[in-house]
């Protein structure tokens, strides 16, 4: 076996791939929490638990409708996005004008009441989702295996990232939202109807986590408490990138993705606090993140 | 001409509050179609807040204001927007995200009769050549056109313009006096807030003086010249 600095290259390989998935998980998910932030000034901290709830409903389809994998992959996303949207016009839209730390306790104790609902219904033991037959088994690459629903992830979250990068800095609609999360009051006097725009933006980005809950499925077991153990880090991500930064989001997710997988085989032991020592130190030498504009 | 056209803007007993402060104490006037008017005061007295208040920014208002004869008071400002006015604030308002252009192109049309953006460039050439620039990388006069040309596209018969002139050189001031001149050719119709009552008496048919949150007079341009000390002391120049 070929390798590289004393270490065999299907090892590298193959954690650099791991990397890479929870990277595209990443991706997904700070670019829906900055798209959120930007537009609403709220630190969605639901976000884990919209992911959650992706997966969930992606379980429930198929165990009780016997709805597949990808007929969930767009159902799913709609039914957590209506009950974000719900949530945002009921409950988020009186904290816009309040600080930060308002929408982040009340979103925060949602999660743990949405948590505490399905741990209570579903215990917290973890249910298996099958990969779909079309992306089973895998491909010999001659210096890895890739399983073909990895490479799957990988290239279907570069696909949603970059298209909602392109819808923001391309489109008319993206326009408004990069003015609206600049100055809504401005864009509403232009005849935006800005509140209608939060809301469809809320629900958009509480899609991208479901989305990314329904593909995380059949890679992790969908359990209660999935979505807590990854939205820690996506939030030390969001830091990193730089709060509200859209490109920021994207490119921070991979790379730090990247580096845990690298970490792994370098130094195992500090794979799950690499993320956060890389985030102390770019606030320590740029507070505003790496994409950030000032502080 | 201007004194038979039929009242575009009808502004009655307006009130309006920021919190606890009541500021607007009953505003009454009216800006009839085709007509260049001007808010005249000193700094304090209500003439911005009237504005938002017109545009639904301020929230706490009541009393009348009738635009084309629809009510607007209860009015949301992006509906407020949709019936055809044009909002150019006093900060300017450019979007530091969104180069000239996208600047240019962000209101939505409202209605159909706009200008196209290349009549906007005719009018402001040097937009045109800073056509990819961060908007707010502009100098403070080309923001200032940039904040006035991107509400013409729109349709908007109604341009609400608040102290377009302020901080800026006397010939960045004579170039948009002679915009509005050509606006009001154009047949917009136009209420401006000014400081500068030689800027506001070359541009304008009637200047309203406000005090405190009401209207104190009503002076045609015409006749500002015979009560110009009159106007020194109210202003404070």
């Amino acid at each position: 076996m070929t390798s590289i600095f004393d270490i065999p290259t299907g090892v590298l390989f193959g954690q650099l791939l791991l990397g890479l998935i929870n990277g595209a998980f990443y991706a997904m998910l700070s670019l829906g929490l900055a798209l959120i932030f930007g537009l609403l000034n709220i630190i969605n901290f639901t976000h884990g638990a919209q992911y959650m709830m992706g997966a969930f409903v992606a379980w429930l389809g198929f165990n009780y409708l016997g709805l597949g994998y990808w007929v969930s992959l767009v159902t799913a996303p709609v039914v957590v996005a209506l009950f974000g949207m719900a949530i945002e016009r009921t409950l988020l839209r009186r904290l816009y004008k309040l600080d930060h730390l308002y929408g982040m306790l009340l979103t925060f104790g949602l999660t743990l009441i949405i948590e505490g609902v399905f741990r209570q219904l579903y215990g917290i033991s973890g249910m298996p989702y099958a990969v779909p037959k079309e992306l089973a088994g895998g491909w010999n690459l001659g210096f890895m295996y890739l399983p073909i629903y990895r490479g799957w992830v990988v290239v279907a979250s570069m696909v949603l990232c970059l298209g909602t990068w392109f819808v923001i800095e391309k489109t008319r609609l993206g326009m408004y939202l990069r003015a609206g999360t600049e100055n809504p009051i401005l864009v509403r006097a232009f005849g935006v109807d800005v509140p209608r725009m939060i809301t469809l933006t809320y629900g958009f980005g509480v899609a991208l986590a479901a989305i990314a809950g329904v593909m995380a499925a059949p890679v992790f077991s969908v359990n209660p408490m999935m979505g807590s153990n990854l939205i820690i880090v996506v939030f030390a991500v969001v830091v990193i990138g730089g709060m509200g930064s859209i490109l920021g989001s994207i490119v921070t997710g991979y790379l730090l993705g990247l580096v845990e997988g690298l970490t792994k085989v370098v130094y195992p032991e500090a794979a799950s606090t690499v993320v956060f020592v890389a985030m102390i130190v770019v606030l320590l030498i740029r507070p505003a993140g790496l994409f950030g504009k000032g502080a | 001409m201007a004194e038979t056209a039929p009242v575009l803007l009808d502004v009655r007993d307006l009130h309006a509050w920021y919190g606890e402060s009541h500021v607007l104490h009953g505003m009454n006037f009216e800006v009839r179609r085709g007509e260049v008017v001007t808010l005249l005061g000193r700094n304090g007295v209500g003439k911005t807040t009237t504005m938002r208040s017109i545009m639904g920014i301020v929230e706490k208002r009541r009393g009348s204001i009738r635009f084309a004869g629809t009510e607007t008071i209860d009015r949301p400002s992006d509906r407020i927007a949709r019936l055809g006015i044009g909002y150019c604030p006093e900060e300017r308002g450019i979007f530091a995200s969104l180069d000239v252009r996208e600047n240019l192109e962000m209101p939505p049309v409202v209605k159909p009769g706009g200008l196209t953006l290349d009549e906007v460039f005719a009018l402001f050439p040097h937009l045109k050549e800073r056509e990819h620039s961060q908007g707010t990388k502009l100098s403070g006069g080309e923001q200032q056109m940039l904040a006035i040309g991107r509400i013409l596209r729109t349709g908007a018969e109604l341009l609400l313009l608040d102290e377009p002139t302020e901080g800026l050189a006397p010939v960045i001031v004579q170039h948009i006096g002679e915009i509005i001149r050509r606006l009001r050719d154009r047949g917009f119709t136009i209420l401006l807030v000014e400081q500068n009552f030689h800027f506001a008496a070359a541009v304008a048919d009637r200047h309203y003086v406000v005090e405190h949150g009401r209207i104190v007079d009503m002076i045609p341009s015409g006749e500002v010249a015979g009560k110009i000390d009159k106007l020194k002391e109210l202003l404070g120049v």
